[in-house]
């Protein structure tokens, strides 16, 4: 018997679309309904965040870290800061180390929020768990409205300490959203969690085998649900979290669903990380005095954090003069985007927007 | 539970020891923290860092390019999951025109993919042997290569707008 | 008791009364006119009516006022979208198939629409008591299939194609679930008249026949193309579906269309399944109806506002494998019941042997579903203990 001639069609899932997370543009070949072939084309967002720090003072580029990874901005503050104080040996008192850790928890916390929120909306849950996450994601973005005055692009980090302390009437805010979070996180899981839709949709779905991952420079919640324990605030320590008690959950098979209860379980551990900084946190200075231009030696450094997305870096080189002479970001949104074509070909259109969604990139970063 | 331990930063001096006595001749210079390597060996010499059981370096941890006016500069970032030390490998390009090539490590870690695409799209250093190399983040088209120290911008230099 | 105007309001009688004044044919296409009209408009107030209450409740279940802007509790914002959708500009592709185009929504609206003709909202129904109402029913809602075809074949668009494509297969498959959870009351009853349905429902046939009720009421979610099933129109996914070309007017004929359907189910359902306008006396017969189309309203936006949506190849094991299956077992059960349970003589069935079918079809219900849940889905609750991969160690100590 003769076959039917078919003929794969290509398919452009736009730049402007509901699903894609902002703009990126995914040319998709399918032959059927099943994918043979995906490339995607970035770059959309693309606004010279490298070339504009050459001409930026150090303190200036923190601005520019903000607008990366526009949906957590306090850690890529962090990264950046960081990155900076070592580079030019600048201490940092203790007390601005726990407000810091609290923020970056915080962040990651609202962050995963939001990846949770999108990929449920992605698998069709007409954005009822979506806006869920979103009202307490506003809870989170309240506290960083008391902190620092804005809500998403924060700026809220200098070199040498963060640029203001935290007023009289955060840390009862924060106590109040340490004791409800735990509730919502449970009632969001069990919405989820045992769900047989999201079940049938997202298991064995888009499985990514450690190896691969490895071999790919996976960082994050996807390289954790593969199986692979790697967390930088355990393997390579930065700020307080070499006394701090967290566990890092890691998945079974590196599928969506896997991918999605990681992030899960890393926000119950971000509570329990700010829990702990709430109790231990010192008094003191938030601020150690920096010169207005900061000139760092002759030098290089790269240094890197635990961002809600992965490995978020920095490769500062420095001429000795008051800008940068290379800044080099190393996104990991647009690491994480290496395996796309791998994990989508074989799988069907609608899986598609569920494998893409539950790799949570945020153009911002991936282009940069 | 709080267990912890620091990457441990190798010495770029005893790593250099080692990849030169491994593969001879391709270790131009090396210090306490970088190992420079000629780019011919490149290739090689990361093939036997991913492979060598003693240096177990499976994961690239980023790719960067420097313009330091006389000859670009590749700085790559090496990590060992499995023996938790890190190591940094640099190699240097001479020249400014669009012939710069360097050989492209996608065969040994395929997260090299995307980061040369984008050194070959701000710098213009072509990586040989590359599947994919084509501009990332510009787009097809546009000319020059932005994020070299005498990329001018699209324009002609503007004229004082008073005049 | 019935309220007397609206319960007599046949055809009939507007026609014998009309034909006083005017010759009978005349009077029979006067009667036609008028009565249809009162319908189109009734059906249409209230798919509008609907669209508010959805979009309300839905705001609800997020947590979030719904639309509160245009009159009182934002009432008017049917009113506000259909201004809006009429000042679009009516745009038709240049290389679609112009009459086709034109008349896809056309047709959608009106299977749709046609349904309420045989609906017995009082003593009697609008065209009379027809007989074959349950078939009737069945027949005109497969049109719709024909329609979403012919617009996703007019619109000449990849996506739009690739949309209706799928519509066709997911409608096409769910038309026999539905056919079969209908047969489960037709059996019982005896007749496929829907008002000899309404009659003989001493105990609603929810409680008689769970299993039918759920069989109808997954097919007729996926029929409408309801979450979870709505696949077809996933916004979400590659663009609107089959109606990515359509605007303006038409496409607010497309939206009528999509969202009168649920007002359409549950009159169906409630005549099926819930006993009509039956109710206890006090309360006019009506307002009984009009509560229950409320109750299964509800119940079906709860289900669009909670869960996500399958893949089409899942809806269709769902259709074939799940449905298809339990509404055979239904039929099955049934009709031994009845075999054994009916008076010899007659052939009809007592009150008492509605409550033992009850009793025996409530039991069948939750083991079928148990073992289907033990077969097909056993396999996605097992998780798999988290292992470390020995690719990595966080806590080596270098070289």
């Amino acid at each position: 018997m003769s076959e039917i001639r078919t003929e794969p069609v290509t398919i452009n899932l736009g730049p402007q679309h509901p699903s894609t997370h902002g703009v990126f543009r995914l040319r998709v070949t399918f032959d059927g309904e099943v994918v043979v072939d995906a490339e995607p084309v970035l770059g959309y967002l693309h606004r010279g965040s490298e070339k504009l720090a050459e001409g930026r003072t150090y303190v200036q580029c923190v601005t520019l870290t903000d607008r990366m990874d526009y949906l957590a901005s306090m850690s890529n503050n962090l990264a950046y800061v960081s990155a900076i104080e070592k580079l030019a040996h600048i201490e940092v008192p203790e007390r601005a180390q726990y407000i810091r850790v609290i923020s970056v928890e915080l962040q990651r916390i609202a962050s995963h929020l939001m990846a949770t929120g999108f990929l449920l909306n992605d698998l069709g849950a007409l954005a009822t768990p979506l806006m869920y996450c979103f009202r307490e994601r506003e809870r989170i973005l309240d506290l960083f409205e008391m902190l620092c005055g804005a809500r998403i692009t924060l700026s809220y980090m200098r070199p040498g300490g963060v640029f203001q302390d935290a007023p009289e009437d955060f840390w009862p805010a924060l106590d109040t959203f340490l004791r409800d979070m735990p509730g919502y996180i449970d009632e969001l899981e069990g919405l989820i969690t045992g769900n047989e839709i999201v079940l049938t949709r997202t298991r064995d779905v888009g499985i990514l085998t450690d190896e691969m991952a490895i071999n790919s420079s996976i960082t994050g919640p996807m390289l954790r649900a593969t199986g692979v324990e790697w967390d930088l605030r355990r393997a390579n320590p930065y700020e307080i979290y070499e006394s701090l008690d967290f566990d890092v959950p890691i998945g079974a098979i590196g599928d969506t669903f896997d991918r999605y209860l990681v992030r899960v379980q890393e926000m119950r551990e971000s509570l329990r990380i700010i829990k702990q900084c709430v109790q231990r946190i010192p008094n003191g200075s938030v601020r150690t005095e920096t010169p207005y231009f900061i000139r760092p030696p002759l030098g290089d450094v790269y240094s890197a954090i635990e961002s809600p997305k992965g490995e978020l870096g920095f490769y500062v080189v420095s001429d000795g003069g008051i800008s940068p002479y290379r800044w080099h970001v190393r996104a990991p949104s647009f690491i994480n985007l290496t395996v796309l074509r791998d994990m989508l070909i074989g799988w069907k259109m609608s899986d598609l927007i569920v494998i893409f969604g539950s790799i949570d990139i945020v153009l911002g970063e991936v282009d940069r | 539970m709080i267990a912890n331990s620091m990457t441990k930063v190798l010495s770029g001096i005893e790593m250099g020891n080692m990849i030169s006595d491994a593969i001879p001749g391709s270790v131009l210079d090396s210090n306490e923290t970088d190992v420079w390597i000629g780019k011919d060996d490149l290739l090689r010499v990361s093939r036997y860092l991913r492979d060598e059981k003693q240096t177990d370096f499976s994961f690239l941890t980023s790719i960067t390019a420097i313009d330091y006016i006389e000859y670009f500069e590749l700085v790559y970032h090496l990590l060992s999951m499995r023996r938790n030390s890190s190591l940094i490998i640099k190699s240097r390009c001479y020249g400014r025109d669009e012939e710069l090539s360097m050989p492209s490590l996608v065969e040994v870690w395929k997260g090299a993919d995307y980061q040369e695409r984008e050194v070959w799209d701000l710098m213009g250093i072509r990586f040989v042997d590359h599947p994919n190399l084509k501009r990332i983040l510009l787009w097809e088209g546009f000319d020059g290569h932005p994020l070299r120290k005498d990329y001018l911008g699209q324009d002609e230099v503007t004229e004082d707008y008073r005049e | 008791m019935e309220i007397p105007l609206i319960g007599s309001l046949d055809f009939l009688s507007v026609q014998s009364l009309i034909s006083s004044f005017f010759p009978d044919w005349m009077a029979y296409l006067i009667a036609g006119v008028l009565l249809s009209f009162m319908v189109i408009n009734a059906m249409v107030i209230s798919t509008a009516l609907y669209t508010w209450f959805e979009r309300r409740v839905i705001g609800r279940f997020h947590s979030r006022l719904g639309p509160n802007r245009w009159g009182p509790f934002g009432l008017f914002q049917p009113l506000a979208d259909v201004v809006k959708l009429m000042t679009k500009e009516d745009t038709v592709p240049e290389s679609a198939d112009r009459m086709v185009f034109n008349v896809a929504p056309v047709i959608l609206l009106t299977s749709t629409l046609l349904v309420v003709s045989v609906i017995p909202f009082g003593d009697n129904t609008f065209l009379g008591r027809l007989n074959v109402g349950a078939i009737f029913i069945i027949g005109i809602t497969s049109v719709n299939t024909i329609a979403i075809l012919a617009a996703g074949w007019a619109s000449r668009n990849k996506y739009a194609m690739l949309g209706a494509m799928r519509g066709v297969a997911m409608l096409v498959s769910y038309e026999v679930p539905m056919a079969l959870g209908i047969t489960g009351v037709v059996l019982m009853v005896g007749s496929l008249s829907l008002y000899d349905i309404v009659l003989l429902q001493e105990i609603p046939f929810w409680i008689v026949q769970p299993m039918g009720f759920l069989v109808f009421m997954a097919a007729a979610s996926a029929e409408m193309s309801r979450t979870p099933f709505d696949q077809i129109e996933a916004e979400s996914e590659l663009g609107a579906g089959y109606h990515t070309e359509y605007s303006g007017m038409k496409f607010a004929i497309f939206q009528l269309a999509e969202f009168m359907a649920p007002v359409v189910t549950a009159i169906v359902a409630t005549v099926l399944f819930f006993g009509g306008d039956r109710g206890w006396d006090p309360v006019p017969g009506q307002i009984w109806f009009i509560s229950k189309v409320f109750l299964i309203i509800f119940l079906l936006l709860w289900v669009r506002a909670t869960w996500p949506r399958l893949r089409i190849d899942q809806i269709m094991a769902f259709a074939w494998k799940g449905l298809f299956l339990m509404s055979l077992i239904n039929i099955f059960a049934v009709s031994l019941e009845i075999i054994l349970l009916q008076d010899p003589v007659t052939g009809l069935l007592e009150p008492n042997d509605l409550w033992v079918m009850s009793a025996i079809n409530w039991v069948i219900t939750i083991a079928t579903i148990a073992c289907m849940v033990k077969i097909f889905g056993k396999r996605k609750w097992d998780r798999p203990m988290p292992k470390k991969s020995p690719l990595a160690n966080m806590y080596a100590e270098g070289d």
